[in-house]
């Protein structure tokens, strides 16, 4: 049962940035903006708040007060986020610019500056930016007594613990809430359904739009975060893609928050399986042929593809996205 | 050609109204400003320029003493010697191929993100057609433009069928196709490295040794330019992008892939297959996106490294397209210009770190983005220009009164 215990803990894990990133990719583009940065953003968010991590590390601030030193890392990715969202927000929103040519740029240009930024505070050729160990917080933390096997729900849930989960957990109701049953919400989503309507009745669509663009970046900054601290072994300026699939998870689930958490999920699992499989009883093995885990690497992305393909008939993207708003168009 | 004499006439005719005239008709000037072509040039040259300015600050803030002679490095390296230009036109061969591919795919309404898988499928059977089944080169590129186009069919095939929006299927099968390649490449032990003789496990066998007619020739280029890299690649992908022109702006059937692009339902309501033009959109873009691997790895130079990684070759295709405005003619240069500074970066190292180069492209982009700025400001300047002028000539008679 231990196994199970461990494959439900990592896509716990692993299933949270996505669910962050995709979250975030929903409230750009129901505001009305195709927000392809997503990756970018994740990029920034997780290098500014690493060097944050690394910098309490060295001052011996951190270790004093390990918890206090990640939410404050939170806090600081969600605001690199925000503030790198916001070049995509100006190009697109104001300056009416092609939205997939704006993320693009900002895709490219946040690894290249992760690297440059790491070169130039760490010294030539060295680009990861290792993250202290008390960032996790062990079961002992959590009252287990050390010499103790863990139970079931132990192993899944406190096993490999991050402060993000439960900010990430928080986060995701938070947004949905405020996105479904307030006016900001509403009038938000109105944005990127029809933004001349929205506007006709005094909504300021360029404000919406930069909140829309803005949540997402918070959002991405964050994920970033918790997508660094699932993978361990340090920041390596790049997440890997993560921000692609989140993209993919977003659409996967519809542009509705509860299908974006499932589809998370789904994507999560089949993801940790592939490092786990050898150690799964009842799945094959493909001793047979060479790089069998290469058939687990796969299955995540086909698994979404067959899924796609029979629900996305009825898929339905916000009406207005990726059309910069004109006030003097019809 | 003649298009393109045209349109350097053009341009000599607009900047002497701009520069030398002419009081008379300053409407001509906001005429010639207002020109698509005219201002998406300037725009492009500009953002190159901030690009560039850009980098050079950056250069300046991390290491002031060596600022200069980095930017000396970046602007000159391509053409200092006969082989670092080789190296130049190598690299823009691929760079090429990928930037028609997502051009091709913008100009028809689609945003194919998977040029990478597409990219990796077109290498992997260039590769196996050639190591494996002996093909000379000019069969092996048939072949990568075969595998390219299967892989580009795929996402095509999920939008026209199935409603699943291009850049995901794009995204999902860049993976799909790079861990198939790992698959198929370390299950055919005749494709890898050491069935050859060498003694690396993980990477496909040296053309040189395995299959040398699979190699591009080069026509004695590579003597006359001392270099090893030099081959007919980029004559290829240069006499594609022409081909790739001609379809896309003077044949009924380019027509109608953008027509399906710009409006998927006026071009059903006009008799147009809407599903067989985005499915062939998909599959031309996919198969230049595959002929790429084909120029890039039947090189002789480059093998497959079998990696978890996506290529990055596959996304740079995305610049290319962009700084080209999607047009093929465009691409060439942007194909060209982004090779060449690339090889400039290459050469900042170890002084600075050669992803500067990707700091300076960004910038480009997202000032090429910015084009709309970049017209408005033009258009004020001019005509503030224009107002003191109208000042001072008022100024002037006023004196004379």
């Amino acid at each position: 049962m231990n196994i199970f215990a461990d494959v439900l803990g990592l896509t716990i894990l692993f299933a949270v940035p996505l669910i962050l990133v995709a979250m975030g990719g929903m409230c750009s583009e129901r505001s009305g903006i195709v927000n392809i940065a997503l990756e970018g953003i994740m990029v920034i968010g997780a290098l500014i708040s690493c060097i944050f991590l690394s910098m309490v590390n060295a001052s011996g601030w951190g270790i004093a007060h390990p918890q206090s030193a990640v939410m404050l890392a939170i806090l600081i990715s969600a605001a690199s986020g925000t503030i790198y969202a916001m070049f995509l927000a100006f190009a697109s929103v104001n300056l009416k610019a092609d939205q997939t040519i704006g993320g693009t740029a900002l895709n490219m240009l946040a690894p290249a500056f992760a690297i440059v930024l790491s070169w130039a505070l760490q010294g030539q050729g060295q680009t990861t930016i290792f993250i202290p160990n008390w960032v996790r917080i062990t079961p002992q933390q959590f009252g287990v007594p050390a010499d103790e096997a863990l139970n079931f729900f132990e192993r899944m849930f406190i096993n490999k613990f991050f402060l993000t989960t439960p900010v990430a957990i928080l986060l995701f109701a938070i947004i949905t809430i405020v996105l479904y049953k307030t006016k900001f919400g509403l009038r938000l989503r109105a944005c990127g359904e029809h933004p001349q309507a929205a506007d006709s009745v005094g909504v300021s669509v360029y404000g919406m739009r930069y909140a829309g663009v803005a949540l997402s970046g918070m959002l991405a900054g964050v994920g970033g975060l918790a997508f660094t601290l699932a993978v361990g072994g340090g920041f390596q300026s790049s997440v890997a893609g993560y921000g692609f699939l989140a993209l993919a998870v977003m659409i996967f689930g519809n542009w509705k928050p509860l299908r974006i958490f499932g589809a998370a999920f789904l994507f999560a699992v089949f993801k940790v399986i592939a490092p786990m499989a050898s150690s799964i009883p009842f799945l094959p093995t493909f001793s047979g042929i060479k790089g069998g885990e290469y058939l687990y690497l796969m299955l995540p992305y086909l698994v979404t593809m067959i899924v796609l393909a029979f629900t996305s008939k009825k898929s339905r993207a916000p009406k207005a996205e990726g059309i910069p708003y004109d006030k003097g168009s019809r | 050609m003649d298009k393109i004499k045209m349109f350097f006439k053009d341009f000599a005719k607009r900047l002497k109204h701009i520069y030398l005239s002419d009081k008379d008709r300053p409407s001509m000037i906001q005429n010639s400003l207002s020109s698509p072509g005219f201002s998406s040039l300037t725009a492009s040259i500009l953002s190159v320029v901030i690009g560039l300015l850009f980098g050079f600050f950056l250069l300046l803030i991390l290491n002031p003493s060596k600022a200069g002679m980095g930017l000396q490095r970046i602007l000159v390296t391509g053409i200092s010697a006969p082989d670092k230009f080789a190296k130049v036109l190598y690299m823009s061969a691929p760079l090429i191929m990928v930037g028609l591919a997502v051009g091709f795919a913008f100009k028809t309404g689609l945003f194919n993100i998977g040029a990478t898988g597409q990219y990796t499928i077109g290498a992997f059977f260039a590769l196996f057609s050639a190591i494996v089944w002996g093909f000379p080169w000019y069969a092996a590129i048939l072949a990568a433009m075969a595998g390219g186009a299967l892989w580009g069919a795929i996402p095509g095939f999920f939008k026209a069928f199935f409603n699943v929006n291009e850049v995901i299927t794009s995204i999902m099968f860049n993976w799909i196709g790079m861990f198939l390649v790992n698959l198929l490449c370390l299950n055919t032990p005749k494709i890898i490295s050491d069935y050859w003789g060498g003694n690396i496990g993980n990477r496909t066998a040296n053309l040189a040794v395995a299959n040398p007619s699979a190699i591009i020739p080069k026509w004695g280029l590579d003597k006359l330019f001392d270099s090893n890299y030099m081959n007919i690649g980029v004559f290829i992908a240069v006499l594609i992008a022409i081909c790739m022109f001609v379809i896309l702006n003077k044949t009924t059937f380019g027509y109608e892939l953008k027509a399906c692009g710009y409006n998927r339902n006026a071009s059903v309501y006009a008799g147009m297959n809407a599903k067989r033009s985005i499915i062939l959109s998909m599959v031309i873009s996919g198969a230049l996106a595959g002929i790429g691997g084909g120029l890039y790895y039947l090189t002789g130079i480059g093998n497959y490294n079998i990696e978890k990684l996506l290529l990055a070759m596959g996304f740079n295709g995305i610049p290319v397209a962009l700084l080209g405005g999607s047009n093929p003619l465009g691409i060439i240069l942007s194909g060209i210009f982004i090779s060449y500074i690339q090889v400039g970066g290459e050469a900042l190292q170890p002084t600075f770190s050669k992803e500067i180069i990707d700091i300076i492209i960004a910038v480009i982009i997202y000032m090429s983005a910015l084009s709309l700025l970049v017209k408005l400001t033009l258009e004020k300047l001019i005509r503030r220009r224009k107002k003191d002028k109208i000042l001072h000539c008022c100024e002037a008679k006023e004196a004379k009164k």
